[in-house]
């Protein structure tokens, strides 16, 4: 069992999102984070999805996936496939920070930074993978976070061809 | 290309007639009035048959389908009517059935206001279409119904369901009409990859032991003629599934039975001792398979199919040759050497014997004076012979026809596989006879099957539809019965069944009929039956405690078969 990373890309067409949810519903799968939003390519929506699952399963996810007529292509990745990263935003209350110099220090060594501040609170902003947002977290427990929370994964894979875009231009060439 | 201003509904008319339907099952209401209104005008073009239920409108489009290979065309109103309708279009998504089902839908402006006759269809059908869209303006009409046929139909078949709101059935457009034929997120037949023809037609010339398994893949890519080519030139026995039935005559020599929970003893033991199993057309469905840890793990598996996903979804392949069967196999026959592999096909042979004579000789000669399932089925068959559409309900009845019924030609066997819905015969028989009239339809059903659907025989009493209708009638829930015997103590929990006088019924819908309950009677009540093309009712008073052997009980490995003890 390890982490997943599944990037589907679909046409824009509403609907898609639960299409492709119910596939992990069907098998009992949790989806650990989801990001949705449009790609890079006008028309096509970009997921993904992170899966703590075995191999076997998320071949047979995947393939699944792509059944879904406006599904154009999936993906999946180990961690090491791919580049990815996360952003966490934490508030803490104003008179922490400057009680605290700790916290400041917290914040040098995670490279974290500021992103709002006023008399009540400060949001502090940091991007990273899920092990370093959540070690801040736990560090800055100590001190006091009123709110904390996190996006889902974006990814980006380290071949150099994009595989999405040949297989488009395959299907244009069909075409016609 | 006509720029005249139509209404929604209207359009609808005309792009199944562009898209060559003649034929639909349904059932008017409200929220597709409209639609049938504008059908009225196109009576000569389009023939609706109106069923009595919404479950029948879905079970006759799949039995019309299955039995022509044209896509199914269903026609129902909002509501019930769609909820009514889902078995069939489930039914449909697992047997792999072309299905186009037309919903009507309240208006867009009352969407989501739990509005008369309301339901969420699209959400409801997603699982279970291939596609489901919802129409909200007339102009999309023409879109989404020429891109419902071309998913419906591409690839491996499916249902597709069109919501189609009432707005939009009668707002006019400008109507004009482009059939779909490309999607570019669909690719529905993958491409052929040479290296997995060549590893193929290798691996299947060095085998010693090839054994094949023939599933509905080979009958919905129209490739009997190659299959046979294929089979012969390497000479290769073959199993099929219980949706594969017919696309090899039963009689042909390499043919040597089913596979299965109740299939013959010969395939599925040698499944276990191949040393090159080819799978052509099946997925590999847990009735064929059983225990998949016993499950062929000696043979190097190559896997026919069309869609990628069945690839290694329960059993790995070593060579997995995606494509339509009809390219793929004539593909690979053209490498295969020619063999012979005389010893491997005998030696099923012993397995033929003792099925013979420990399973099918007592079935189709009981020593008791009660009547057997299997000598009824044999009869029937042979009376026909052995050239009629076989179409039975789920259960007993539905396990031994297909064992004793015998296969001479291709579309002979209609059958509700992967989801066995009781009811699904009478309908889907009403459809076969509909889709290929010139051929006997004969259907066979349990007594509680039967009565699932039974208000179709006012179908019948309407269009005249030629069934030959064969009831087993047990007084039981037969299968669950068995089951009962042989795995809780013979405890018949809710299983018996108080029947009607179902010839009574027969009468009172203007069908002729006849009910037997001695052996000698049968031969008679047959030919009166087959006598001429009218709707007829046989219900044959058989054996209560019938038991369909073999069986491989759930769980088990194929290898370990029940005979009984007859």
């Amino acid at each position: 069992m390890k982490l997943f990373t599944i990037i589907v890309f679909s046409e824009n067409q509403p609907g898609l999102l639960s299409q492709v949810s119910n596939i992990f519903t069907r098998r009992q799968i949790n989806i650990e984070s989801l990001t949705v939003s449009a790609s890079s390519i006008e028309g096509i929506h970009k997921y993904t999805i992170t899966i703590i699952t075995d191999k076997d399963l998320v071949e047979k996810v995947v393939k699944q996936i792509e059944k879904r007529v406006d599904v154009v292509k999936a993906f999946f990745y180990t961690d090491d496939e791919i580049i990815y990263q996360e952003i966490a935003l934490y508030k803490v209350a104003t008179d922490i920070i400057l009680n605290h110099v700790e916290v400041e220090n917290l914040v040098r060594k995670f490279n974290a930074r500021f992103l709002e501040i006023n008399s009540t609170y400060a949001v502090l902003e940091l991007t990273g993978h899920t092990e370093d947002t959540q070690l801040f977290f736990e560090e800055l427990k100590q001190y006091g976070v009123m709110q904390f929370v996190r996006s889902g994964r974006i990814a980006i894979t380290k071949s150099s061809k994009e595989l999405l875009s040949k297989f488009l231009e395959n299907r244009m060439n069909k075409e016609e | 290309m006509s720029k005249e201003l139509i209404s929604g509904a209207e359009a609808l008319m005309r792009s199944l007639i562009h898209e060559e339907v003649d034929t639909m099952f349904g059932y008017p209401g409200g929220a597709i009035m409209p639609v049938y209104d504008a059908l009225h005008d196109h009576q000569d073009k389009i023939k609706h048959v109106l069923v009595r239920h919404e479950q029948g409108a879905t079970h006759a489009a799949q039995g019309y389908a299955r039995v022509s290979g044209k896509t199914g065309v269903v026609l129902v109103t909002s509501g019930p009517a769609a909820t009514n309708a889902i078995t069939g279009i489930a039914d449909a998504m697992i047997d792999s059935t072309p299905m186009v089902v037309i919903i009507g839908q309240v208006g867009a402006a009352l969407l989501g206001t739990d509005a008369f006759q309301e339901t969420d269809v699209v959400s409801i059908t997603q699982p279970i279409t291939k596609w489901s869209y919802q129409v909200r303006q007339a102009e999309d009409i023409p879109w989404a119904i020429a891109r419902a046929f071309y998913i419906a139909r591409e690839g491996r078949p499916g249902p597709v369901v069109i919501d189609f709101a009432k707005n939009a059935q009668i707002a006019k457009f400008e109507y004009t009409y482009k059939k779909c034929n490309f999607i570019r997120s669909f690719v529905p037949v993958p491409e052929i990859d040479p290296w997995a023809i060549d590893a193929a037609a290798a691996l299947i010339n060095s085998a010693k032991k090839p054994f094949a398994l023939i599933g509905q893949g080979v009958i919905l890519a129209n490739a009997e003629n190659e299959l046979n080519t294929f089979l012969e030139k390497a000479d290769i026995p073959a199993g099929w599934t219980l949706l594969g039935s017919s696309a090899m005559p039963t009689e042909h020599r390499l043919n040597k039975g089913m596979l299965g929970m109740h299939g013959n003893i010969g395939p599925n033991i040698k499944t276990n001792e191949c040393d090159v199993l080819i799978a052509i057309g099946m997925r590999f469905d847990d009735r064929v398979t059983s225990d998949l840890n016993t499950y062929a793990r000696q043979a190097r598996v190559i896997h026919f199919d069309i869609d990628p996903a069945e690839i290694n979804k329960n059993v790995k392949a070593e060579v997995a040759v995606l494509g339509s069967a009809k390219q793929t196999l004539a593909l690979v026959a053209e490498k295969l050497k020619p063999a012979k592999h005389t010893e491997w096909i005998e030696s099923f042979t012993e397995y033929e014997k003792t099925e013979l004579e420990k399973v099918i000789e007592p079935e189709l000669n009981p020593a008791s004076h009660e009547i057997s399932m299997g000598e009824v089925i044999r009869k029937i068959s042979e009376a026909t012979d052995n050239k009629a559409v076989l179409v039975t309900d789920v259960g007993q009845n539905q396990m031994m026809a297909s064992r004793y019924f015998k296969f001479t030609q291709t579309r002979s066997m209609i059958t509700s596989g992967g989801l066995g819905t009781m009811g699904f015969g009478l309908p889907a028989a009403i459809g076969a006879k509909i889709g290929a009239p010139e051929r006997t339809v004969c259907l066979f059903s349990g007594d509680g099957g039967m009565q699932m659907t039974i208000q179709e025989l006012g179908t019948i009493l309407q269009e005249g539809t030629g069934v030959k209708m064969i009831i087993l009638n047990n007084n039981f829930l037969g299968m669950v019965r068995q089951w009962q015997e042989l795995f809780f103590n013979d405890r018949y929990s809710e299983t018996h069944m108080m029947n009607p006088d179902f010839i009574m019924i027969a009468k009172a819908y203007g069908i002729k009929g006849r009910a037997v309950s001695q052996r000698e009677e049968l031969d008679d009540a047959i030919a009166e039956m087959l006598s001429d093309d009218k709707p007829y009712l046989l219900e044959v008073k058989v054996e209560t405690k019938g038991m369909v052997y073999p069986m491989i009980p759930t769980g088990s490995s194929i290898s370990n078969i029940m005979l009984g003890d007859k």
